[in-house]
């Protein structure tokens, strides 16, 4: 069973210091695969761990596993540029993602982890009027439910961010702010799950690739993997750009394609980007990670792909996007560019969902923009896989909406987003 | 970037083309007879697969004729390139066994 670890704490911080530092506990036991669990997770992204943690912690349920081919967090989980926001234009999405919200307003504390959340407030720029048409129809649909967003002029954004070169190719026109919007730190977000389900009694097991299913009179009994069979009376597939994968390994297919999509940082720099700035049109995505490093992310290549790389044209495109609105950053050198393996929907929107096959439950497709509803994402799917019903929150995001025609057109709605 | 040989002007940069997804689906005879499932199942269902995959590509900044490709998705190399119509070419047993 689980060693309870020691809370962490400003106490504990003191204590270790006192000590060199050499008195910290990993955080997670490196548990060996049972041969049977109640609920199988695959994949452990930050949705993964979420839904063990909340199956564990909400729902009763601790026998729990979740096995991971590589390691936490190596998905996309730990690849994206960390934008948390609710502002979408759906009712459908705006419970999903200000569920999320909600949770990661108390995260940090409710996992004793510091996942660094940080509502910094975010800025999703209007380059020309269809986008001005756009936040504003966006931000008033998004007020109706409940949720921050307030219509900004150029000038106001210059006041949030001085060196902003509104009158360039790409004029400002306005924004739409989330205040409530920010970031967190993504591996915190994996480890932080990760460590408070272990404690709970879920057992992690990374290096362990899930190969098939084994299904008998179309109900899921176990998966097979490198580290052998694993029985389990439910399972829940979280494996993001690889879902089609093991959709077809189960016999169906999804109304989703995977794509790369980049990110890069640059050198560290002292504070000089206090917030979040979006530009959806032109595909660039800025913030300044706590280290310094200013976090770009970029728009994904055109065409399927699973090489964890993505087109140096598209990275071309954003930075000069970037240079544009901030000739100030012209000088500044890139450290690292990475991509990451996007599972995306038509409607932009998620799967989170029953399949044709009994007991085994997807929650997938979330394409460019998933980081910001770990939590809700994960805990909506745990109480659907407890129950084997879905969420009232999680039911218009079934995949039997691409056969009924209720879409949830996130992507007409924002062209692209993160 | 790749380089896509376009079966009508050769090799060109990546950036003259636009990729349009899976190959080989066939409109339905007769839309009005599918149910929700099937109509579905045309639109939006797609195998997506992790290694060879047959696609469509329009060579837009060329002399926009559409062709299709055949990629290995899991390392984005391309097997061959051939007119609509044609016979899709076929891979020796290794092509087809590249890594899933
Ligand atoms: C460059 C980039 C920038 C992004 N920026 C943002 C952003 O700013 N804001 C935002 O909200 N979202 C963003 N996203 C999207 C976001 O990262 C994802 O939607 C989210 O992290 C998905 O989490 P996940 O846990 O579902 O998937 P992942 O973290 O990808 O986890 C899935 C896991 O499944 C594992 N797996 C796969 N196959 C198997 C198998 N056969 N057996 C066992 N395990 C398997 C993988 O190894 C992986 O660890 C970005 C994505 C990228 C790539
Ligand atoms: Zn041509």
């Amino acid at each position: 069973m689980a060693v309870t670890p020691k809370p962490y704490s400003i106490f504990s911080l003191a204590r270790n210091a006192l000590n060199y530092h050499q008195g910290w506990q990993r955080a997670w036991r490196d548990a060996e695969p049972k041969r049977h669990y109640e609920v199988v997770i695959i994949g452990g992204g930050g949705h993964g761990l979420a839904t063990a943690y909340y199956l564990a912690r909400e729902c009763g349920i601790r026998d729990v596993a979740v096995v991971e081919k590589g390691w936490l967090g190596g998905g996309n989980t730990g690849r994206n540029t960390t934008i948390v926001r609710s502002n979408y234009l759906w009712d459908e999405s705006a419970g999903l993602y200000e569920h999320a919200m909600k949770l990661w307003e108390g995260l940090s504390a409710d996992l004793n982890y510091n996942v660094m959340f940080s509502q910094r407030g975010l800025l999703h720029l209007a380059h020309s009027v269809h986008d001005m048409q756009e936040i504003g129809r966006r931000g008033n649909a998004i007020y109706l439910n409940g949720i921050d967003s307030e219509f900004v002029t150029p000038q106001q954004v210059r006041e949030m961010v001085p060196f902003i070169n509104l009158d360039c190719r790409y004029p400002v026109h306005g924004a739409l702010l989330q205040k409530r919007g920010g970031t967190a730190r993504h591996d915190a977000v994996a480890w932080g799950y990760a460590r408070a389900a272990d404690n709970l009694g879920v057992d992690i097991i990374q290096n362990c690739e899930v190969t098939g299913f084994q299904i008998e009179d179309n109900t899921v009994k176990g998966v097979e993997t490198t580290r052998g069979r694993i029985g389990a009376k439910k399972i829940g597939c979280v494996v993001a750009g690889h879902c089609s994968v093991l959709a077809e390994m189960a016999g169906f297919r999804l109304p989703i394609e995977s794509f790369p999509l980049q990110a890069l940082v640059s050198e560290p720099v002292k504070p000089v980007l206090d917030c979040v700035v979006m530009s959806g049109a032109i595909h660039a995505y800025i913030s300044q990670s706590d280290k310094g490093e200013l976090v770009i992310g970029a728009g994904s290549d055109a065409y399927l792909s699973y090489s964890q790389r993505g087109g140096f044209d598209i990275i071309e495109h954003t930075v000069g996007s970037i240079v544009e609105l901030y000739p100030i950053f012209s000088r500044l050198k890139m450290l690292r560019q990475w991509g990451g393996i996007v599972d995306v929907t038509v409607d932009r929107s998620p799967l989170i969902s029953k399949t044709p096959v009994n007991n085994l439950f997807f929650n997938c497709g979330w394409g460019t923009g998933g980081f910001k509803a770990t939590p809700g994402s994960g805990h909506v799917f745990a109480h659907s896989i407890k129950a084997g019903d879905m969420h009232p929150i999680a039911e218009p995001f079934s995949i039997n909406r691409f056969n009924t025609g209720a879409l949830i057109d996130e992507g007409a709605a924002a062209a692209v987003a993160h | 970037m790749l380089l896509i040989k376009c079966p009508w002007c050769g090799y060109r940069d990546q950036s003259e083309f636009s990729a349009q997804g899976e190959a080989h689906i066939e409109r339905p005879e007769n839309p009005h007879d599918l149910d929700e499932e099937q109509w579905g199942d045309y639109l939006f269902f797609r195998k997506n697969p992790k290694g060879v995959h047959y696609e469509r590509w329009v060579h837009v900044h060329g002399c926009r004729r559409w062709f299709n490709v055949i990629r290995n998705t899991a390392t984005d190399h391309i097997h061959a390139t051939y007119r609509p119509g044609d016979p899709i070419p076929a891979l020796s047993d290794e092509e087809t066994d590249q890594p899933a």
